[in-house]
């Protein structure tokens, strides 16, 4: 009955091409961030600490792959290794420049993993598909074995691991031991919605268009005077740069410290995950498949436990742990079967069912 | 000028005057090289008929291993636990035909990929709930594979032969030459490469194409299976043997998707780089090379080849 477009004219070209140009997608849109931020007061530690800080940073992350994978058809393995260009990259930089704000060595950082990505990302003006997947598996192990192997990343201290120093903004502690859960979650949260913001902004306009016209056939889309190798490299700069802020904030402002074996290969396939089954070519998409790959095993590590206690079946951590990989591998084929084009076609195929409730004709 | 000499120069001497060391590291390259080419040749299998990029093909290779060994833990007498473990690869491929494949056909082949990686996840919890998650040993006595080794006096120096590893790859030799006269002799290899060809003609002439998939996967299976039995040999069984199962990715661009061959060459010329690389260049770089040098050889030769060795020429149309 509220979801309804009657009566909203589109009188400009402006208002047509707007990307919600339904006045309730804009208020709920609003609702949900001040939800977002209201949730920092209300949240309990647990939450915020262990659910909600790591889904925005993994949903950055698949934000940058989505544009990479999804937007401009460029499938990448080496997400991780990305990740962790730019955590170290931040590392080095707030410890050189102590006196500079921690932001901005947050987005700057990404920078650097930008840069390194289009390196990484030149082979993909000849090899496509898997080919090309191989092909950054090698980005991803070389950059790995750099990160051990080159001890001035970590300021040659003895663990080689990296550990977030106190670092504070308007006076209160944003990062290292003493910062607060909320404090760190309404940073990532600040940062987040910035960068979707621009990646929606991104996406939406010309250059998204002309990654878009790269994915759908790169031939013809080279034919209509869209430059491949640009294009191509600056899909590739424009992910690291996602990936690399990401990587920084699971470092500095979710682990609170982490050695290079957090950006291994299977914190690529991880993201890989939730892109695909999120939805490729979609930002929400990319939300989506984080709430689900990340917070769908805490839930079973949860709710597992309590289903089977009735059955008299008391079962040790172990045999949970497993319980959970078989049913996200079984759960992944389901939703891929169901729907595989990924929760955000889910999603609008809802939007459409309430759009035309209850006269479906 | 130093450093060039040290790239450029000092390796060679030192092969040229070391050559039982040069051998030795030929000889352990070829036998891994042989191994990954086995595990290459699982996923070429699948991908030619059903163009399924087979990520859990590192999977089943741990799965398969893990099941002989389970079994034979169990009290299975280990010819009845090969035999076995060759049955729960059938039952694998028929369910993974029925479960994942048949509801998911015509899909792009990235939600395939896709669902390989979710086939991996449920085979890693699936084996170890049931196996456990602890290392386990081959079982090479009760398969009655050889142990030891030989020495050999050769060019100045003593070169050592393990015999598992000339077993290795005896029997990997046996099993490509089989698999390749099943490919080009028989009628079930006669459709799989029509299947291979195109899927629309294939099932125009009469060849079902949800039998051919079990049967690829089933092959795949067993390939699996002796590749989890010989890798299983050399380095313990667990699941870390899935990392070495991603090593045939670069296999596998090197030698072209599509081409059985290709897979062997590709194994070979991998396994020698590889340890050629870390032998005499590692040092230089602070070693552990190995990780990464596969996927940069093939990463540059991709840049000249895009379709691999022995691929299918790509050929695009608007």
């Amino acid at each position: 009955m509220l979801y309804r477009e009657a009566g909203q004219f589109k009188t400009n070209y402006v208002a047509d091409s707007a990307i919600f140009p339904l006045r309730q997608d804009r208020i709920g849109l609003g609702l949900i961030i001040i939800a977002a931020y209201a949730l920092a007061f209300m949240g309990s530690d647990f939450l915020l600490q262990a659910v909600l800080i790591p889904f925005l940073v993994f949903s950055l992350a698949a934000i940058g792959l989505n544009i990479l994978t999804g937007y401009t058809g460029l499938l990448s393995l080496g997400t991780g290794a990305f990740m962790g260009v730019g955590a170290y990259a931040c590392y080095k930089l707030m410890t050189a420049f102590p006196g500079v704000n921690v932001i901005v060595w947050i987005f700057v950082s990404g920078f650097f993993s930008a840069a390194i990505g289009a390196l990484f990302g030149l082979p993909s003006l000849r090899i496509k598909g898997f080919y090309l997947a191989v092909a950054t598996l090698a980005a991803q192990f070389f950059l790995q074995w750099c990160l051990i192997r080159i001890p001035w990343l970590v300021n040659y201290n003895v663990s080689g691991a990296l550990d977030a120093p106190l670092r504070t903004l308007f006076g209160t502690p944003i990062m290292g031991p003493n910062a607060t859960p909320q404090t760190r979650y309404l940073v990532v949260l600040t940062i987040v919605i910035l960068l979707t913001w621009l990646a929606s902004n991104l996406v939406h306009g010309r250059i998204g268009r002309m990654w878009i016209a790269i994915r759908d056939m790169d031939l013809a889309a080279e034919l209509m005077g869209i430059r491949p190798l640009q294009t191509k490299l600056l899909a590739f700069a424009v992910s690291s740069y996602y990936c690399g802020v990401a990587g920084a904030l699971l470092v500095f402002l979710w682990y609170g410290g982490a050695e290079y074996d957090v950006f291994n290969i299977n914190q690529s396939f991880f993201i890989l995950f939730m892109v695909i089954i999120g939805g490729l070519g979609s930002l929400i998409g990319s939300f989506f498949g984080a709430a689900l790959i990340f917070i769908l095993p805490i839930v079973l590590g949860i709710v597992l436990p309590a289903i089977l206690a009735p059955f008299g079946l008391s079962v040790g951590a172990d045999v949970i742990e497993h319980l959970r990989f078989m049913i996200v591998g079984a759960l992944i084929i389901f939703f891929l079967i169901v729907e595989p084009h990924g929760l955000a076609r889910l999603w609008q195929i809802g939007k459409q069912k309430l759009l035309v409730w209850p006269f479906p004709y | 000028m130093d450093i060039l000499y040290k790239i450029f120069i000092e390796p060679f001497v030192f092969m040229g005057e070391a050559p039982d060391l040069l051998i030795q590291t030929l000889w352990e390259g070829l036998v891994s090289g042989v191994l990954y080419a086995l595990i290459a040749l699982g996923f070429v299998l699948i991908f030619k008929a059903s163009g399924v990029f087979n990520f859990a093909q590192g999977i089943m290779v741990v799965f398969a291993a893990l099941t002989l060994v389970g079994l034979y833990e169990k009290g299975v007498p280990a010819f009845l636990a090969l035999i076995l473990a060759v049955l729960v690869m059938l039952v694998l491929a028929i369910v993974v035909e029925r479960v994942v494949l048949r509801p998911l056909v015509n899909q792009p082949d990235i939600i395939l990929f896709m669902a390989t990686f979710g086939l991996t996840y449920f085979l890693i919890g699936f084996g170890e709930l049931i196996f456990g998650g602890n290392p386990k040993e081959m079982i090479t006595d009760a398969l009655f594979l050889p142990q030891g080794t030989t020495e050999l006096d050769m060019l100045g120096g003593m070169v050592r032969f393990q015999h598992l590893d000339i077993a290795a790859a005896i029997i990997a030799s046996i099993m490509i030459g089989l698999l390749a006269v099943f490919f080009s002799k028989t009628r079930i290899g006669r459709a799989l490469r029509a299947v291979a060809d195109s899927h629309k003609a294939a099932l125009s002439v009469g060849i079902s194409l949800n039998q051919i998939w079990v049967i690829v996967w089933f092959a795949a299976g067993i390939v699996a299976l002796v590749a989890g039995i010989m890798w299983g040999a050399r380095s313990g069984v667990s699941f870390s043997l899935q990392i070495i199962a991603l090593k045939a990715l670069p296999v596998l661009i090197l030698g072209g998707f599509t081409s059985i061959p290709g897979a062997i060459i590709g194994g070979l010329i991998i396994g020698v780089g590889e340890k050629i690389g870390e032998f005499y260049w590692g040092p230089l770089v602070g070693g552990g090379v190995e990780t990464w040098l596969a996927y940069v050889i093939a990463l540059l030769f991709l840049l000249y080849r895009p379709q691999g060795l022995f691929g299918e020429k790509i050929i695009e149309r608007i």
